[in-house]
């Protein structure tokens, strides 16, 4: 799993990828009510906004962490947002084909996410 | 950043905290929904001491308040809270109040938090001619709302006055709580019953955490926004401003435009006479979405009628809500609209205010 200064996920599993939100976004948002689902079969560059995801407060765009094609949204979502909050590693927005590969290499380790998140906080 | 004498409760508690106004306060100490639906069906307590408190005393302070507020404040008896907005010359809002009336010469008003410094300078200035002292007394009280279908059973454990002696909108001076001496007022921002308890700013936290040990839910400036929004109370910066006039806010029972005098009359007056050209009107969204504030709303020939003011999900329905300020034409209920979602017309109706019905003890 990679991870974006955004705080989004990416975990490539065969030939897709998993796109989500990390567990410290999902704390920063607070009760996520709703999910403005990411068209399917959409081509987006790196960094373009896939979808949003709202919470009782604030609404905030997830960003692509690479450059591919929309193949699934997580339709699970619709009917109960609040997953993101219980379990933001499983539940994924996105079900995505990478087009190029060595953009992974650009994001961060779960180490290094943890190291940015701390410099961060201070 | 301004603190008030329960930041370090807050902090504690381990809220999440947040600049508002300029004040460093908490906006959730577990979960905004779990806030929200404690105060609707148990009870809730709010650190409000960023409210703004500012007396106004002397031989004239019935006349000066008349002339500085659009509602008329000599309907009002002793003892008795009257909500008003302030309004400037052109008729757009300084500030919306709540004016405690201990008797004709003294008063206590209760000013937004951020609005507080602009509102104490406005009423100095409006204070030439008048026999009048005006004291921006905000740092030396705290203040707690206590909310909640639960509130008066908490409240009551703690004080030999009879609570069911305090009607809607009233107060009463010098009540003992657990030990402390308070001022209490039936009211709130909230839509539920329950009561706003002012006492001296160190004795504040002693208070907080004994209704905390009485069940009340510690809750944050989330729910209190989702809150007054299901109850569609006006949140000043939203659906108030120096540009909004009351009128447009739909707050007409406020202004007393046959007053005998008063700052922004004639201006109200002559909108009042053209016809108001924008309103705030309630929103229910039909198809999926959340109107957040600014987002704009369009009619379905996609002209621009209008914007959001304040948006939400709100919790106690399971619907998304807006308070929106549109063209007139546009806010008689049933009437079909169009807000822009990044980018997308999602469609919504206009609906009749409030959202939730308030449960307010008469």
């Amino acid at each position: 799993m990679k991870f974006t200064k955004d705080h989004e996920w990416i975990k490539k599993e065969g030939k897709y990828a998993y796109i989500g939100i990390t567990d410290y976004a999902q704390q920063q948002l607070g009760d996520i009510v709703y999910v403005d689902l990411a068209e399917e079969d959409l081509v987006l560059q790196q960094g373009d906004v896939l979808c949003a995801v709202e919470s009782v407060k604030t609404a905030a765009e997830v960003f692509m962490p690479v450059s591919g094609r929309v193949i699934e949204a997580n339709h699970e979502l619709e009917e109960s947002p609040e997953k993101i909050n219980e379990n933001p590693y499983e539940a994924y927005l996105a079900k995505i084909t990478i087009d190029d590969e060595t953009e992974l290499d650009e994001l961060m380790t779960e180490d290094e996410y943890n190291q940015f998140l701390e410099s961060e906080a201070e | 950043m301004k603190t008030t004498p329960l930041t370090s409760v807050h902090e504690s508690l381990r809220a999440r905290m947040v600049d508002f106004g300029g004040f460093y306060m908490p906006v959730q100490y577990t979960s905004i929904i779990e806030e929200h639906n404690a105060v609707r069906n148990q009870a809730g307590i709010f650190d409000v001491s960023h409210m703004g408190e500012i007396t106004v005393k002397g031989k004239d302070a019935i006349r000066y308040i008349y002339n500085l507020v659009t509602n008329d404040i000599s309907t009002i008896a002793d003892n008795q809270i009257m909500y008003s907005p302030m309004c400037y010359e052109h008729g757009g809002c300084v500030d919306d109040l709540l004016i405690y009336k201990n008797n004709d010469e003294d008063f206590l008003i209760i000013a937004n938090a951020s609005n507080t410094d602009k509102d104490y300078e406005w009423m100095l200035n409006q204070a030439k001619g008048y026999d009048v002292v005006i004291s921006n007394e905000s740092d030396k009280y705290g203040q707690i709302a206590l909310q909640g279908p639960q509130a008066q059973y908490i409240l009551q454990q703690l004080t030999k006055t009879d609570l069911d002696g305090i009607a809607f909108y009233r107060f009463k001076n010098d009540v003992i709580i657990d030990g402390v001496n308070t001022i209490v007022s039936r009211t709130g921002y909230t839509g539920e019953d329950g009561f706003e308890i002012y006492m001296k700013a160190s004795d504040t936290e002693k208070l907080f955490r004994k209704f905390m040990e009485l069940g009340a839910m510690p809750c944050g400036l989330g729910a209190r926004d989702t809150l007054r929004f299901e109850s569609a109370l006006p949140l000043y910066g939203h659906e108030l401003s120096d540009k909004i006039t009351p009128l447009n806010a739909g707050l007409k029972n406020f202004v007393k435009l046959d007053k005998n005098g008063f700052i922004g009359q004639k201006a109200l007056i002559e909108q009042n006479e053209k016809g108001v050209d924008i309103r705030s009107a309630g929103l229910e969204m039909v198809d999926k979405g959340i109107a957040r504030n600014g987002y704009e709303v369009f009619n379905d020939k996609d002209e621009k009628i209008g914007y959001v003011t304040s948006g939400s999900t709100c919790p106690s329905l399971n619907k998304n809500c807006a308070l929106a300020l549109i063209t007139t034409e546009y806010t008689k209920a049933g009437t079909f609209v169009y807000v822009d979602i990044r980018g997308k017309k999602v469609k919504a109706v206009t609906v009749k205010k409030p959202f939730y019905n308030k449960k307010y003890k008469r």
